[in-house]
């Protein structure tokens, strides 16, 4: 269980309060206003933004003074998520080694990583050489051999077409499944949160609700995502 | 680096094996010790006579010979000292550095000199070098009424040019700022050494430029080139007189006698017109060398006294400074 | 977003700029304790601090106004022997002083070959002495560094910038809107202030074409109280006023160049759509590659007909330079790679400043200093050569953080969140992200040092015995001793050296593989 235990975390002027347990295993979509904080609270979960007070635990095991890639959390960024001067396979391989170099079997790993994520042939080419599809789906192959317990997304499709981005959403699903994955992802599109996540956090008014019910959340929204939802 | 490094750990290995063969240290100007210089050859006669090892410590130039000396202080390396000029003598002798020395020969400077401490081992007249075949004026007042166009060295950066400074103190005294404010319009440009003054002459950039009688020497024996000589003016021409001596402090005293008495003697002093380019302090028994012979000899001789040069010198700089700031 | 942990360590960054500051001001303080009561400061060195204020500043903005219409063109066009005259445009920098005044004014001296033409024409000679030539030939030396500094401005915009651009219809004043005027708002303070300290320091140059003793710099002054006077106390106090200058300049170019970077790109090949005024842009081009070439071309002629009796002690003198020059090189990168990253983390201030430090500090401050430390110790002779190549890292320090900084910070902020959460070490950073990444500046900023290194007179003047001496020290010697053919011929085997090591470096680094 992730737990945030009377966290409040501080970003310049603006502070956002969060208090809340998430389950295991589950997949939840922070959705909210913009500029309200959902990237923050995430941020803040990977370990980018220290906490005022409170504290973030995993397990029972308490998070708040770890480092970034100490924590049991991998985070997918708006951008910036591949190294464009690497390959594909460099990419994932950082997921593995990211201070030295790939023996054997985890080169042997790495394929198999973008094999799963549909990408068997694609481990020479740079990043710039692939579609954008193809560059989320390295990313993926990424995630899936660092083996974190957590992921974290910040949109990280935001920048693909409506149907590919189904198709990434999916993936991401399915692999968090296939892993027991405990998933996070930032959502702009009520869509995307009812298709993936069973379970909700809005956030708004400087603060983060604990986890609720999707379908409840959407169907029924409090004034604050109501005038967002529109 | 490690390499460099290595190689001056054997150099101080070697001279340590050496250390039962006297070193015998001497800071001289640097173009002394380049391989154009008299330095080789000295090194080399110097070596057969004495059973020492004869260092030769190139320093930029005079002043700043005179500097690392002050600044080194009384645990200098150096023994002796030897490229300084007579306007640099009076701060050397009041730095108490200095030793008297004790060589007796008859020096053939056009001018007297006698002095306990500074020996001179060569000498040579500044004068304004020219295209031989140009029409020249025959003196500063002449040049300045001229549209000659000359280079010449700033006195604060250069022995040269604080030859220059004197030689017009010397000549006019009081009349020397209005020389100067004359001479401003014949003058292209001040230059930081001698070097920067005579490679601009040599593009052309000028009619004339501040240097010596015997440069033209060099040109005619190195290069076979007659196209150089130095314009006689008859105010007379301010000499330079270049002289070495013993540091007080030397722990090679009797070594450092006999080099100064070499010094003065024909294996030394005849390596110098051709290496240094300037009259020997003692003619050697072979006479000149071919060449100098056709070299201008000035009718007068001008020379402040190093105590004379010390006492005008920051009066006339900023003449000098005043009249050409304008 | 990185409000704690940073993906590089900011440590070694700051040892780097202690040490650079150490040398400097601790050489300095050497000297200034070893003074005894002197000369202090009188109405000439108010005189020479304005001439070397005014010929400082303009000079600075002439070459970094005319920079900018250059390095634009050479961005914008494609052609042949473009790569070569960029490359050419390291070379007025890396030339003796004594060299390249003899190129300027062979050129634009009044028997030069301008001044020729004039007379073909029945017209008086060029003037070039006075203020004006003391701009000219800053801008002959600063021109060139200020359009490579501000190209590589221009090469860092992500190519998709201009893609965006073309694909909304901008034409060239609109892209220099968009895109170009806030790139320049980044790089320019920083090529001004790195100008600015070099033209404060200016000696030979500004009173050989300034015609005569208006032309007093500070660091005439400083020489003059070393050599002439030995008042150590009044060098010092030059030194000082010297160095006060620079880091003032360099704090108001600090607070000026307050920017964003340009976000991500995906290193694709910068190509350019606006096609502009191709005239206007050849003309920029031919006006820089004239003022460039004809004094190189100069330097060039007068050494050709020397180069084949080449003295052997040029060929000796030659490899010594190059091993000092390789020697400083990897010390410039191992300080100014550090400092680039730890400013790239947030310690801007004081590791910057160290970083300009070197700029204005004087080579005869620095040598004497370090001559007065060494000799309680050692002989400092054995030590002239690592003496010379740490000193010429110092005095490279300031370009090579301009030229690696704006990449530093730009890695640091797109590529350090990514790398902290996949647990990468700072070192692996430094090695997997930066350095890769950073290949072309670091190419450049290696060229520039080596080719600096190479043609630096620095302080081994100070330190050298007969034996030991670098090429530029071999050539003034030459040019001491009459021999005014073989010395041009060693200033063209320098000149070179140092393109050829500029070139390899540089070409080495670069990644924007043009077609």
């Amino acid at each position: 269980m992730l737990k945030l235990d009377g966290c409040r975390i501080a970003n310049g002027d603006f502070a956002l309060s969060a208090d809340m347990e998430i389950s295991e295993r589950s997949t939840v979509a922070v959705i909210g206003p913009s500029g309200a904080g959902k990237s923050t609270l995430l941020e803040a979960i990977a370990g980018f933004r220290d906490l005022e007070r409170g504290k973030i635990s995993w397990r029972g095991r308490d998070l708040t003074d770890l480092p970034p890639g100490k924590r049991p959390v991998a985070m997918l960024f708006q951008d910036g998520n591949l190294f464009p001067h690497m390959t594909a396979l460099q990419n994932v391989g950082l997921g593995l080694r990211p201070n030295g170099k790939l023996s054997p079997d985890e080169v042997a790993e790495v394929d198999a990583a973008l094999a799963r994520v549909g990408l068997p042939d694609m481990a020479a080419r740079k990043p710039a050489t692939l579609s954008g599809g193809q560059q989320s789906r390295v990313a993926l192959a990424r995630v899936l051999v660092q083996r974190r317990e957590i992921l974290l997304l910040d949109e990280p499709f935001a920048a693909l077409g409506p149907a590919l981005k189904v198709e990434m959403l999916d993936l991401v699903r399915e692999l968090a499944a296939e892993t027991g994955t405990t998933l996070m992802m930032v959502s702009h599109d009520p869509e995307d949160a009812r298709r993936i996540c069973r379970k909700a956090i809005l956030v708004a008014e400087n603060t983060a609700l604990a986890p609720q019910a999707t379908v409840d959340l959407l169907n029924d929204p409090p004034p604050a995502l109501r005038s967002y939802l529109g | 680096m490690k390499h460099l490094l290595f190689a001056a750990g054997i150099l101080s290995a070697t001279s340590a094996i050496a250390a039962d063969t006297p070193e015998l240290t001497v800071y001289t100007y640097d173009s002394f010790v380049s391989d154009w210089g008299p330095g080789p050859q000295v090194e080399e006669a110097f070596e057969k006579i004495c059973n020492c090892d004869l260092k030769l410590v190139g320093i930029e130039d005079g002043a700043a010979l005179l500097s690392r000396i002050r600044l080194e202080g009384a645990n200098s390396d150096a023994d002796i000292v030897l490229g300084l000029d007579t306007n640099l003598v009076s701060a050397a002798r009041e730095t108490g550095l200095f030793a008297p020395h004790a060589v007796s020969t008859e020096f053939t400077l056009p001018v007297d000199w006698a002095d306990d401490t500074f020996v001179p081992y060569d000498w040579g007249y500044f004068a304004f070098v020219h295209n031989a075949e140009a029409d020249v004026p025959g003196n500063f007042r002449d040049l300045a009424a001229s549209d000659a166009k000359i280079l010449i060295q700033d006195p604060r950066s250069s022995t040269p040019g604080l030859g220059l400074l004197m030689w017009v103190k010397a000549a006019y005294g009081d009349e020397a700022p209005a020389i100067w404010a004359d001479l401003s319009d014949n003058i292209v440009t001040v230059t930081k050494g001698w070097s920067e003054a005579y490679g601009l002459f040599l593009e052309g950039e000028a009619d004339m430029v501040l240097s010596y009688t015997t440069s033209p020497a060099y040109h005619l024996i190195a290069e076979e080139d007659d196209s150089k000589a130095a314009a006689a003016f008859d105010e007379g021409h301010y000499m330079q007189v270049e002289v070495a001596a013993k540091l007080a402090a030397t722990d090679q005293d009797a070594l450092a006698d006999q080099f100064l008495d070499f010094m003065v003697s024909d294996a030394f002093q005849s390596i110098i017109p051709t290496t240094n380019w300037m009259y020997p302090a003692v003619t050697p028994a072979g006479g000149l060398p071919e060449g100098f012979d056709t070299l201008v000899t000035p009718d007068k001789s001008l020379l402040l006294s190093p105590d004379e040069a010390a006492a005008i010198r920051d009066e006339a700089l900023g003449e000098w400074l005043g009249a050409l700031s304008q | 977003m990185v409000g704690r942990a940073q993906p590089v360590n900011p440590w070694p960054g700051i040892g780097a700029a202690a040490l650079v500051a150490a040398l400097i001001l601790g050489t300095l303080l050497a000297v200034a304790l070893r003074a005894e009561a002197g000369r202090g400061l009188g109405p000439a060195d108010w005189a020479a601090l304005r001439f070397t204020l005014t010929q400082a500043t303009l000079s600075t903005l002439l070459s970094v106004a005319l920079a900018i219409p250059v390095a634009r063109a050479l961005a914008r066009r494609r052609f042949r022997g473009r790569s070569v005259l960029i490359a050419l445009l390291g070379a007025p920098f890396i030339l003796p002083v004594i060299v390249a005044i003899l190129g300027l004014l062979q050129v634009f001296g009044r028997s030069g070959w301008i001044s020729d033409l004039l007379g073909l024409a029945g017209l008086p000679p060029l003037r070039i002495y006075g203020l004006h030539g003391v701009v000219l030939a800053h801008v002959f030396f600063n021109l060139p560094l200020a359009t490579r500094l501000i190209l590589q401005g221009w090469q860092e915009v992500p190519s998709e910038r201009f893609r965006l651009a073309a694909q909304l219809g901008c034409d060239g004043r609109a892209i220099f809107r968009l895109i170009e005027a806030p790139m320049l708002a980044r790089v320019v303070p920083g090529a001004l202030a790195v100008i600015f300290a070099l033209c404060l320091t200016s000696f030979a140059v500004a009173l050989t074409l300034g015609g005569g003793p208006r032309a007093t710099t500070l660091e005439l002054g400083i020489y003059q109280a070393f050599t002439y006077d030995f008042d150590l106390g009044r060098a010092a106090l030059l030194s000082t006023l010297q160095l006060t200058l620079t880091v003032a300049a360099g704090y108001a170019a600090l607070r000026l160049s307050r920017g964003d970077g340009f976000g991500a790109g995906l290193d694709r090949a910068i190509r350019r759509w606006d096609g502009g005024a191709v005239w206007t842009d050849v003309a920029w081009i031919a006006l820089a590659a004239v003022l460039l070439l004809l004094p190189l071309s100069a330097v060039v002629l007068s050494g050709l007909s020397g180069l084949a009796r080449t003295p052997v002690i040029l060929v000796n003198a030659a490899l010594i330079s190059v091993a000092v020059a390789i020697a400083s090189t990897v010390l410039l990168l191992l300080l100014a790679l550090p400092m680039a990253a730890a400013i790239a983390t947030g310690r801007k201030g004081l590791v910057e400043l160290s970083g300009i430090l070197g700029l204005s500090a004087s080579p005869l401050v620095i040598g004497t200093g370090l001559f007065i430390l060494i000799r309680p110790l050692t002989d400092p002779t054995a030590w002239a050569l690592p003496v010379t190549a740490m000193v010429n890292a110092v005095m490279a320090l300031p370009f090579a953080l301009r030229i690696l900084l704006p990449a530093a910070r730009e890695n640091v902020q797109r590529f350090g969140p990514l790398a902290q959460s996949l647990d990468m070490r700072p070192f692996a950073f430094l090695r997997r992200v930066m350095i890769p990444r950073m290949r072309a500046q670091i190419g450049f900023a290696a060229g520039l040092g080596a080719a600096l290194s190479m043609g630096d007179l620095g302080v081994i003047a100070l330190f050298a015995d007969a034996e030991i001496a670098t090429l530029p020290l071999q050539i003034y010697r030459l040019m001491g001793a009459y021999q005014m053919q073989a010395a041009q011929a060693g200033a063209l085997l320098l000149l070179l050296l140092s393109m050829g090591a500029f070139w390899l470096l540089d070409r080495g680094g670069r990644w924007h593989v043009e077609a």
